[in-house]
């Protein structure tokens, strides 16, 4: 690992969305727009949009970044510019985290502008502290940004990437205590619940939402998630191959 | 053959003996490479000259490490190919242009150079390196353009320029000069020979035209997997008493089809 290399590559990934301006428009906006119509949605009962808005505060950077990662790691497969840089002295590494920092910023100017709006303009009632909402919001976006790079290496094209989404996200979502609180699924569905990162990342958001401090349970799932996105980079570097047939 | 005085010379750029190289990730690789041997002189242009799909694009990702299921020997600049330290030492040109088209033409650059050559305290010299680049592949006026705005011929033009940044000793470039107008390929040409005298860098160029093998010192003709000759153009055309490196090579072709019909039928 080479932190100059690191950062000159964060710096290109960003350099390369400045170049693109409606794609960094809908990753803003896209995100406080379905906030605004959701809190409209609940116009009437606003204690379900407190708790689908602050888990979807969470789920918006995941899917956000997953997407925008998966696409961009098939771009630098099929471009050749992967085979250039691993042809470099560039460490697997190097790349993975600059992907990640760059994204990553991405995702913290996205949660706050989508928290923000949240917590004053709609009136979300959070009993804790933004700040850990935020965090969480990163964490996932990291996540996000490893699943995107280690499907990205079982797509041959950007159509296929772009399928893997419902197939990597949607069973999350469903089971992720959004729709039905976790433990009133059928036992084997809860089991897979347990499993799935997701779920720990709406759990954190939940967390937030009704206690004041800091709960060990909170940190228990920031944890999760964390080494969930730890994980799954690791694994996404592992399909980055210097030499390919 | 080998009948020039490559033999065993430890100072060749590239040195392959018994390569072989499978491609495909079926049950059934296919061998592209089929046990071939041969030297490239270090600080002289060789070309790699074949019909298209004769394994002129592998063999050159063999020597530049990229290429999975190599065996036999194959060193680069004395060391086993695809070795770490080999990474700063070559500069490689893929055929398809390979940069980001969603950047302009120096950022492209001035992200491989980072990668190169990193660091800030390395800032003013990596700035020197690509605009040297630029100025080599003649796109000093385009270098605030989008590369994907570019024409083909210019977008390969920047790739190339990648390959130039931090002076590489052996430059692998993949038919580089494929759909460029005439103008621009003699200028290109002049290019890699003013790079192999005044840099002392070794060049191995491919090219699936043979036209250009008179503009190579030294040659290899590939087909079907293997090596035709390795010889200057001077030398092929007298061995083969033709009047162009063409004619030569399918002379060599019609004596290579007639030998493995003999062994057939023996």
């Amino acid at each position: 690992m080479n932190a100059a290399r690191t950062a000159a590559t964060a710096a290109r990934v960003l350099r390369q969305l400045r170049h693109d301006p409606r794609s960094i428009a809908l990753m803003l906006l896209v995100p406080v727009l379905m906030l605004t119509l959701l809190r409209f949605v609940f116009d009437g009962s606003p204690r379900t949009f407190d708790s689908i808005g602050a888990s979807l505060l969470g789920i918006f950077p995941l899917i956000t970044m997953f997407l925008v990662t998966s696409i961009a790691t098939l771009r630098e497969r099929t471009s050749g510019t992967l085979e250039r840089l691993l042809a470099m002295p560039l460490g697997k590494g190097d790349l993975i985290a600059g992907y990640a920092l760059a994204f990553g910023a991405v995702a913290v100017v996205q949660s706050l502008l989508a928290t923000g709006l949240a917590l004053w303009v709609l009136g979300l009632d959070v009993v804790g502290s933004p700040w850990l909402l935020l965090l969480v919001a990163l964490l996932d976006a990291l996540l996000g940004t490893a699943l995107g790079l280690f499907v990205s290496a079982f797509a041959a094209s950007e159509f296929q990437a772009v399928q893997f989404m419902p197939a990597v996200i949607f069973p999350q979502l469903l089971l992720c205590g959004l729709f039905a609180a976790r433990a009133t699924m059928h036992p084997v569905l809860e089991g897979i619940s347990d499993a799935l990162p997701m779920s720990y990342a709406v759990d954190g958001m939940t967390q937030v939402l009704t206690h004041t401090d800091m709960t060990a349970d909170f940190v228990r799932d920031a944890v999760i998630v964390a080494a969930c996105a730890l994980l799954v980079l690791a694994l996404g570097a592992a399909t980055l191959r210097r030499r390919t047939p | 053959m080998m009948n020039k005085q490559a033999g065993e010379e430890p100072a060749a750029a590239v040195h392959a003996h018994g390569l072989t190289v499978r491609r495909g990730t079926g049950r059934t690789p296919r061998t592209v490479i089929d046990d071939i041997a041969f030297d490239v002189p270090r600080g002289r242009i060789t070309g790699l000259l074949g019909p298209s799909g004769c394994g002129k694009s592998t063999l050159l990702r063999a020597i530049v490490g990229t290429q999975a299921h190599v065996t036999g020997t194959l060193d680069v600049l004395g060391r086993p190919a695809g070795h770490p330290d080999l990474r700063s030492r070559i500069g490689y040109v893929t055929q398809a242009p390979s940069v980001y088209d969603d950047l302009t033409v120096r950022q492209n650059l001035d992200y491989f150079a980072a990668i190169l050559d990193p660091g800030r305290a390395a800032a003013i010299r990596r700035a020197d390196a690509v605009d040297r680049a630029i100025t080599d592949v003649d796109l000093t006026s385009r270098a605030g353009a989008l590369a994907g705005n570019l024409s083909g011929g210019q977008r390969s033009r920047v790739s190339l320029a990648v390959a130039l940044l931090g002076t590489p000793e052996l430059l692998v470039l993949d038919e580089p000069t494929v759909g460029l107008d005439p103008v621009l390929r003699r200028d290109l040409w002049n290019l890699f020979h003013d790079i192999a005298a005044t840099r002392g860098a070794t060049i191995l160029v491919s090219s699936h035209v043979m036209d250009e093998a008179e503009r190579c010192h030294d040659l290899l003709l590939m087909r079907e997997g293997r090596i035709l000759a390795q010889d200057t153009p001077d030398a092929l055309r007298t061995r083969t008493h033709s009047a162009t490196v063409e004619e030569g090579f399918l002379r060599l072709v019609d004596e290579a089809r007639a030998l493995p019909a003999q062994e057939q039928t023996r």
